[in-house]
């Protein structure tokens, strides 16, 4: 999509609280919609889908208007150009995976080839699937068909609603990789609802946060992140942080690689043997900050940044936004007993303790 | 041995219960789609009306529709009108009747088939570009397929079994409305217990066969 940005006006009671949101999101990339349970975020994803209709309600996609109550306009779901991913992936359970596929590709009149269907299958890692019936499938097998089942139609918009969130961890960082993988490789805006801050850390270029029905926040991640973690519960261990990283070094006898960053040497845990670049996650919580360089740690990750923010929640934590010697921003957890002690203030510079770096189990 | 006569009454209920089971899953599919989805204040005293037959005598619903198929009822005075046949005492009329008396047993599989499948497969299927409509041919339809069957066999299998409703309206009319159940209860009045046991351990078998098939495709049924 062009210049194509999304306004999205949405008012409605729902549930004890009623959205009220008026937002203008970019034509592409991922927008998070975060916010704890009963925030409104589904609702206004709903409503974006046309599934629930806001008696006010206004929605442009670019140059299409799919909803303008004003002038009595509502295109009804079927016929607007979106994909949506559910929660619980939603297959036809009556269909196989390829059937599955075929349902919407078809209805939009889109061919294979139209659809680019085999490098997406491949992309996903699902064309082995094809015959398989869904209940024979993995949750993550499942999830991954749901997202090709919807970018098949050639949307112009895809709206995901907590497609993680019915999977355990371990099918979780299954999925992960191929959804940052879309969002490199898609034209499209995906607006993303969820309530796991590791996954909009590590997926959306922007978050929206939203409390009781409204906006309450909104910008980068990791910026709005800290503060607003707060709102979901065991949100606060759950900012993360990815890096982009060269790869220098594989130590073969101790089964470590080296990776070289601006702001210092990273080491991580694996043999990185294939990869020139890398990318890699670390907790807030794994972050350590000190105002000398420790010298004898068994933290072999020390960088070099300076506190550019301060979030100070009302529980034992707070969160430091720290800028990094090249320019990355890194947050780290510490408690605000260190924070006091430590007499941590916006300019500082500081050294930053990485305790365990994972790397992102995608390759660049 | 049974006799040309017993087959006569054979053919009469297979071919009543073949048409009823038919056109009620034709009129009970929308009807159980409707009163599934619906929010209207309509649903529970709809819902009650077609539940009615499974709580009331035979004899009360044959005494209604007697009433309202007669000359000077609502569906007699239709039937005037167009200059057909009054329903009493006739294939059709037995055919109407069973309509209403066996409708709970096809509306209330397919309507609970509907309602156990929710709303989001046909939200999935809307935002996979189908219409409501597509939606539920390709969607609810095939999914509801285990409350169809069930419905088909249920329904089937209680018309052939009707007795009250079939005496009201239709009588014992060889040929026209003398079904299975009736002859049974004709050869008892007449003593011919002989004659009675052939029909009535046919339709002990019929109905055993019936619900076996049903209840063992529950048990092994994929979607159960």
């Amino acid at each position: 999509m062009a210049d194509g940005a999304i306004a999205a006006r949405f008012r409605l009671a729902y549930s004890g609280f009623t959205l009220d949101v008026d937002l203008e999101l970019p034509g592409r990339g991922v927008t998070a919609l975060f916010g704890p349970s009963g925030s409104g975020k589904s609702t206004a994803l709903r409503c974006m889908a046309g599934l629930a209709r806001a008696p006010d309600g206004l929605l442009k996609i670019g140059s299409d208007v799919w909803q303008d109550e004003a002038h009595g306009v509502f295109v009804p779901t079927h016929r607007r150009a979106l994909g949506m991913v559910f929660q619980d992936a939603s297959l036809f359970s009556h269909l196989t995976v390829k059937g599955n596929l075929d349902y919407g590709m078809t209805r939009a009149r889109v061919t294979a080839a139209e659809a680019g269907r085999d490098a997406l299958c491949e992309m996903l890692d699902i064309a082995a699937l094809a015959a398989r019936w869904p209940d024979t499938l993995s949750g993550g097998e499942r999830q991954r068909v749901a997202i090709a089942r919807a970018l098949l139609t050639r949307p112009q918009l895809l709206l995901m609603d907590e497609p993680l969130a019915s999977l355990d961890v371990a099918r979780r960082l299954d999925v992960l990789p191929y959804l940052e993988r879309l969002r490199d490789e898609l034209d499209i805006p995906i607006i993303y609802v969820s309530h796991a801050p590791e996954e909009v850390t590590r997926i959306a270029d922007e978050a929206v946060v939203l409390d009781r029905g409204r906006v309450v926040a909104r910008g980068a991640p990791l910026d709005v992140l800290p503060s607003a973690s707060r709102l979901v519960e065991g949100g606060r261990f759950g900012v993360v942080n990815a890096l982009k990283a060269r790869v220098v070094a594989v130590d073969d006898a101790y089964g470590v690689t080296r990776l070289a960053h601006p702001a210092g040497e990273i080491l991580i845990a694996a043999r990185l043997t294939t990869q020139r670049e890398a990318r890699v996650v670390m907790r807030a919580t794994d972050v350590a900050l000190a105002m000398s360089e420790p010298r004898d740690t068994s933290v072999r990750t020390i960088l070099r940044g300076r506190i550019e923010k301060i979030d100070a929640t009302e529980s034992a934590l707070a969160f430091v936004t720290l800028t990094l010697v090249g320019g990355d921003r890194l947050v780290s957890a510490i408690t605000r007993l260190a924070l006091d002690e430590l007499r941590l203030t916006v300019g500082a510079d500081v050294f930053v303790l990485v305790k365990s770096v994972a790397l992102d189990e995608r390759g660049l | 041995m049974p006799t040309s006569e017993d087959f006569a009454a054979i053919w009469l209920t297979l071919k009543l219960a073949t048409i009823v089971t038919f056109l009620l899953l034709l009129i009970g599919g929308p009807l159980a789609w409707w009163l599934a989805r619906t929010h209207s204040w309509l649903k529970g005293p709809l819902g009650a009306v077609v539940a009615l037959p499974l709580v009331l005598p035979p004899t009360v619903l044959g005494f209604y529709l007697l009433l309202t198929m007669g000359p000077h009822g609502p569906l007699g005075r239709l039937t005037a009108f167009l200059g057909v046949a009054p329903l009493p005492f006739t294939f059709a009329g037995l055919v109407v009747a069973s309509l209403f008396y066996s409708l709970p047993f096809v509306v209330q599989p397919i309507q609970n088939a509907f309602e156990a499948m929710g709303d989001r497969p046909l939200e999935a299927a809307a935002t996979l570009r189908a219409s409501p409509l597509d939606a539920f041919f390709t969607v609810a339809l095939p999914l509801a397929r285990p409350g169809l069957v069930t419905a088909a066999i249920l329904g089937f299998a209680h018309t052939v079994g009707e007795f009250g409703v079939v005496l009201m309206i239709g009588g014992a009319i060889p040929d026209k409305t003398r079904v299975v159940s009736v002859l049974i209860y004709d050869q008892v009045e007449s003593m011919n217990y002989e004659r009675a046991h052939w029909l009535a351990g046919g339709m002990l078998l019929f109905s055993f066969c019936v619900l076996l098939a049903l209840y063992g495709r529950r048990r092994n049924g994929r979607y159960g």
